[in-house]
């Protein structure tokens, strides 16, 4: 039967969210012969309609439905409704990320056994390692078209890129260019290359990032064997006397109810959303949520130990000119405990726009400091801190206790402190930042605090033991077989490196899975 | 820095003039907030215009940039106008924030205060209240997103319609 299918067809696989882990298991399945319902809760822009415009373009596309935070993270305090800077559309966060696509060292499979245990930590090893994905992630490269894989060349570096690696090679790193990046350097896959636009975040009207709004979803509807509903908001996911899950409850765009049923459920919503799901899922059966005997979903909130450094100089740089993410620096990358913290860090470009820069380079600030800075902005060079931050099983995803969306279900609360492994890094890689701009002659350079997350991970953890974590190493949940996670949330560990790759890697992996289990009829 | 000047209803730039003011000036003339060297007047609905003068000095003295005309300060507060129309509550905020800070700075209020560092201290007292936060936190969309002054900051804005920078000085930088 081809799409678009029945409320009460029972044999199709239904996915919650349409990004990076949701768009790409979709398209999988669907290229397999299997029956698709992706349920999204935003609604679909094509890249024709975004805009080149940062507030209007994240009314358009951003998740801005209340959310709560509480800890001591500084974004609890400038954000305090604005834990993530993620999307609410159709490709999800892979309209708006900005294209880094770096494999996962071999020793972050294995923090626990590399770093050991550290106190306040809640380390555990992936139950695959390196190799178990390496094929896959050759897959994912080769479906993303990343630069500096499969003979594609890197992209042209623009000024901020430039000014980086200037510094970086007068600092003396060894590891400096253009990325690994999902954006075509040369137009490929029926998409155009980078124009150099400056919009990454804002959705590239290109469509040279990749994006599963151009690439998965619509191949994965060629098919007729894929469904993508928007504006459905899944609100609670049923089950059966024996467990098993049997479909979802989602607000549609009217704001009505439906049921969708289903043989298989992934929850691909990020790493909020997905556990504010399960939780929201309760029942008698399942009192502290589904997939949830474990107590571990929503814990070990991560959110990569982040910071930008700006710095500004004699003469002009135009950063916000090309590729947002120009560039990388990976020489702190390793893990290297003489520095004081375990784990490491890659510094990449970035760039802000005046709109954005007024917003972030110093949240709450204001008078002659702050604006003597924005005074010199087109002298400005920028780059931004992505490093492993430590899992605590205290930093978790809750359902508020009173606060409710329209639909009635509880908004999600984000709890996040800082372990002090991760202040050690943050303070590390504000001061090597600032070495690459003062080997170039910056004068002024600014530590700049964390944005909202925009790399939410490990909520619903992937583990060996169904004790320690929500998912085997396939994504599907240790309680319920026919209820799978398949983004972010499931990352046992963040690693350094920006998790789209992975994301997309593991749901490649998880849709050989799925249709293998499928022919057994094991699920 | 705004220099107000307090006229009575419908006084004239040729009026104004005669009584030897120079420079850049800000006139209360009946509900409006009145600049008649520039050829901008602002009306008020709900605040008194006296209060959005020194909403536009605050504002000002919040995000200094010298660069930047009185108007787009005027334009990023307008919003306090609009919203206290409609919210007694926003009404009362500002209207009592406004009091407050000319009782602070004494004879003359807050905007007798000739020099930027006497205000700044005014505020600086005053800067975790609701009221300054309500002023300071529009001001961050208000002031920083109005298109026209994005040229002042060598901000070019959007770019896609010009075929982005690809052929435009993506990689122009000549002094590293």
């Amino acid at each position: 039967m081809a799409a678009p299918f029945d409320l009460k067809n029972d044999d199709v696989v239904v996915i919650i969210g349409s990004g990076a882990g949701g768009g790409t298991l979709g398209n999988e399945l669907a290229q397999k012969g299997i029956d698709v319902v992706i349920l999204e809760a935003g609604g679909r822009y094509e890249y024709d309609d975004f805009i080149n415009d940062e507030w209007d373009s994240f009314a358009q596309l951003a998740w801005k439905d209340m959310r709560t935070t509480s800890g001591d993270w500084r974004v609890a305090k400038d954000f305090p409704n604005l834990p993530a800077w993620i999307v609410k559309a159709v490709g999800g966060t892979t309209t708006h990320w900005a294209g880094a696509s770096l494999r996962l060292q071999e020793h972050e499979f294995k923090t626990l056994t590399t770093y050991g245990k550290i106190e306040g930590a809640n380390l555990l090893d992936w139950p695959i390692t390196l190799a178990d994905l390496e094929p896959y992630y050759a897959k994912a490269e080769d479906k993303m078209g990343v630069t500096r894989t499969n003979d594609i060349p890197g992209l042209p570096g623009n000024n901020n890129f430039k000014v980086l690696k200037a510094g970086a090679d007068k600092f003396g790193y060894k590891e400096c260019h253009t990325g690994r990046m999902a954006i075509n350097s040369q137009p490929r896959d029926d998409r155009n290359s980078c124009q150099q636009t400056g919009f990454c975040f804002q959705g590239c009207k290109w469509g040279a990032k990749w994006s599963t709004l151009y690439t998965e979803i619509p191949k994965g509807e060629a098919t007729g064997h894929l469904e993508v509903r928007p504006n459905s908001m899944v609100i609670k996911i049923n089950h059966d006397a024996t467990g098993k899950v049997t479909g979802v409850v989602y607000a549609d765009k009217d704001g009505k109810l439906q049921e969708q049923k289903a043989r298989i459920v992934a929850v691909a919503g990020n790493s909020i959303e997905s556990p504010r799901l399960l939780l929201n899922s309760e029942s008698s059966k399942y009192p502290h949520g589904l997939a949830n005997s474990s107590g571990q979903v929503g814990r070990n909130y991560m959110r990569h130990t982040t910071g930008s450094v700006y710095a500004i100089f004699d003469k002009p740089v135009h950063m916000y000119r090309g590729t947002t993410m120009a560039g990388i620096v990976r020489d702190e990358a390793r893990n290297d405990p003489s520095r004081g913290f375990v784990g490491g860090y890659e510094l990449e470009t970035l760039a802000l726009g005046l709109p954005f820069m007024a917003a972030f380079l110093n949240p709450g600030g204001w008078g002659r400091s702050f604006t003597t800075a924005l005074d010199h902005y087109d002298h400005m060079a920028g780059l931004w801190i992505v490093g492993e931050d430590m899992p605590r099983a205290e930093n978790r995803v809750t359902l508020h206790a009173s606060e409710k969306d329209p639909h009635g279900m509880p908004v999600a609360n984000v709890h996040f402190d800082d372990h002090p492994n991760d202040t050690a890094m943050r303070d590390h890689a504000y001061r090597q930042g600032a070495a690459i701009y003062d080997a170039v002659g910056a004068t002024r350079v600014f530590p700049t605090p964390p944005y909202p997350s925009t790399h939410n991970l490990g909520t619903n953890r992937m583990s060996e033991n169904p004790e320690h974590g929500v998912v085997n190493k396939h994504g599907q949940t240790h309680d319920i077989k026919n209820l799978f996670v398949s983004d972010g949330s499931q990352f046992t560990t963040g690693g350094a490196e920006n998790p789209t790759l992975t994301i997309v890697t593991l749901a490649i992996r998880q849709a050989d899975y799925i249709a293998k289990q499928m022919a057994a009829k094991t699920i | 820095m705004v220099t107000i000047h307090e006229g009575r209803p419908g006084l004239s730039r040729r009026e104004l003039l005669k009584r030897g003011s120079i420079g850049a000036l800000l006139v209360i003339a009946g509900n409006a907030v009145i600049s008649p060297e520039n050829a901008w007047g602002l009306e008020t609905a709900a605040l008194k215009p006296e209060t959005m003068a020194t909403l536009i000095q605050m504002a000002r003295d919040i995000y200094p940039h010298d660069q930047l005309a009185d108007k787009f300060y005027a334009v990023a507060v307008k919003s306090h106008d609009e919203q206290a129309g409609k919210d007694a509550k926003h009404k009362e905020l500002i209207e009592a924030g406004i009091a407050d800070l000319d009782k602070r700075a004494g004879t003359g209020g807050y905007r007798g205060l000739g020099w930027e560092e006497e205000r700044v201290a005014v505020l600086k007292a005053i800067e975790t209240t609701p009221f300054f936060q309500a002023v300071r936190g529009g001001l961050v969309v208000g002031l920083y997103n109005q298109k026209e002054i994005w040229p002042v900051f060598g901000y070019e804005g959007e770019s896609y319609s010009k075929g982005g920078y690809v052929s435009r000085g993506f990689d122009d930088i000549e002094w590293l």
